[in-house]
């Protein structure tokens, strides 16, 4: 018995998957803006003075990165309304996925810092730039830049992971491909197209920063 | 007359402990307006971290540092010294200009960006002010044309002649050279010893620490040799090399000599 391809339902559906990429994007999008702060806040932390500083920073990346994520939007979601904080399924999502990547961040970041030669800040405390700007002028450009490689890697898997959004009954790509394979019971030709969308969005990130990386100066 | 009964700089038993090390042990020194002291001595005779308290990258334990008649990095409150807030120690340190021995140029600025961050965020001029005094000291240091160019696009020496260019486009009052010759490739020497003695010749205060004893000779109105965290010899080029009077002055002449 064999199984032949029919993908004119898909076809026939295709604007919802295309939605659904897009809602998938923009989750994606929301929750690294949001990550990244958080990220570099505990990057700045975990190699600052402030001994709470960096045990704060320490507690929140060991924590998030010792859970699973689907653990993590489940819990946001159904757990925070029950301390009283109200937000729809998109808010806690992104607060989720933002709490998530904002660990991963952390590390990308940390090692930035910790590769930032100490002599370029002394020399820019020496010309008297206060440590704040310090910070803002020179270790963190100079962070981003040798941090750009892995950052490219964390921003792709954080958009893969908007997929756990289908949990909460949020339709994004993998939740519309589920629909669609129960409506037209065409398992393979949805998975397959669902899959060459996903491979193709991350394609095209991958590629913007990659372009991002040759547009700044290799030190 | 009045200058040389307040010397610019002033630094008074100043003593300065790593852990249980004790790398300065009481120095004295005083530098006025326009003069160019050179600080030499061999390796681990404190001669780099004397620099670096000067300008605040370090804390000391004990002693004062005066500079322009501002005592500088501490405060004295109730008999007790503390280190003053980030903000003052800034302050201070934008008076002193640093040219470190490994160039540390902000690697993610152009030339004339590594001139003009101080001028910007220290200074608080506009782009334009602080762009065209950036120009008129890369030009001075000779690299008019290269304002463009990052530093892994510059060679070694043409690095170090922008650092000093970011440190005196700042105007400080004294500038400090951290043996700033010392990483470079031995035909890039020169052309960075010829900027440092033209900015001498302009009157610019100098502390110096090298180890190009033929330079120190040249540009100094007075060279200094340290051992082990003292200052054992204080005096002018021609007596510190021609007589000097210790004998582990005159051991370090003989082995340093080539």
């Amino acid at each position: 018995m064999g199984y032949s391809l029919h993908f004119g339902a898909i076809w026939a559906s295709f604007d919802r998957l295309l939605s659904g990429l897009a809602i998938g994007l923009g989750l994606a999008i929301a929750a690294v803006l949001i990550g990244t702060f958080l990220g570099l806040l505990a990057a700045f932390a975990s190699v600052g003075p402030s001994r709470l500083g960096r045990l704060i920073a320490g507690s929140y990346v060991m924590m998030i990165r010792n859970l699973p994520l689907l653990v993590l939007v489940l819990l946001v979601y159904f757990a925070l309304p029950q301390a009283g904080i109200r937000l729809d399924k998109y808010e806690s999502f992104i607060g989720a996925l933002a709490l998530y990547s904002g660990a991963y961040l952390t590390e990308v970041f940390r090692a930035g810092l910790l590769s930032v030669p100490k002599g370029v800040v002394e020399a820019g405390r020496a010309i008297g730039l206060t440590r704040f700007q310090t910070g803002i002028w020179v270790t963190a450009p100079v962070m981003l830049r040798n941090a750009l490689p892995s950052l490219g890697n964390t921003f792709i898997s954080m958009f893969k992971d908007s997929s756990i959004a289908a949990a909460i009954a949020i339709p994004e790509l993998t939740f519309e491909a589920r629909k669609i394979n129960v409506d037209t019971f065409r398992v393979v030709e949805t998975w397959l197209v669902a899959s060459g969308l996903y491979v193709a969005a991350c394609f095209a990130i991958a590629s913007f920063l990659r372009s991002l990386e040759r547009r700044f100066p290799k030190f | 007359m009045t200058e040389t009964l307040h010397p610019l700089l002033e630094i008074r038993g100043l003593r300065k402990q790593f852990g249980t090390v004790e790398v300065l042990k009481g120095v004295d020194l005083a530098l006025n307006k326009r003069e160019v002291v050179s600080i030499i001595g061999s390796s681990g005779s404190g001669k780099t971290t004397l620099l670096r308290c000067v300008n605040l990258l370090e804390e000391f334990q004990g002693g004062d540092i005066v500079l322009d008649g501002e005592t500088i990095g501490y405060r004295i409150s109730k008999g007790r010294r503390y280190r003053i807030r980030d903000r003052d120690l800034s302050r201070q340190r934008s008076m002193t200009g640093m040219v470190f021995q490994s160039f540390n140029l902000f690697p993610h600025l152009t030339a004339a960006g590594n001139v003009m961050l101080g001028l910007r965020k220290v200074r608080r001029l506009g782009r334009d002010e602080a762009r065209a005094i950036a120009e008129a000291w890369l030009g001075r240091v000779g690299l008019a044309q290269r304002g463009d160019h990052y530093p892994s696009q510059l060679s070694g020496g043409q690095q170090q002649r922008v650092a000093i260019a970011r440190a005196l486009a700042m105007d400080p009052k004294l500038v400090l050279l951290d043996e700033v010759t010392s990483a470079l490739d031995p035909e890039l020497v020169q052309e960075v010893l010829n900027t440092v003695k033209s900015i001498a010749d302009d009157g610019a205060t100098l502390l110096i620490v090298t180890h190009e004893m033929r330079f120190a000779r040249d540009v100094s109105n007075r060279v200094v040799f340290m051992e082990q965290g003292q200052i054992v010899e204080d005096g002018p080029p021609a007596e510190i090399f021609g007589n000097p009077r210790s004998q582990r002055l005159a051991e370090f002449l003989r082995n340093t000599r080539t």
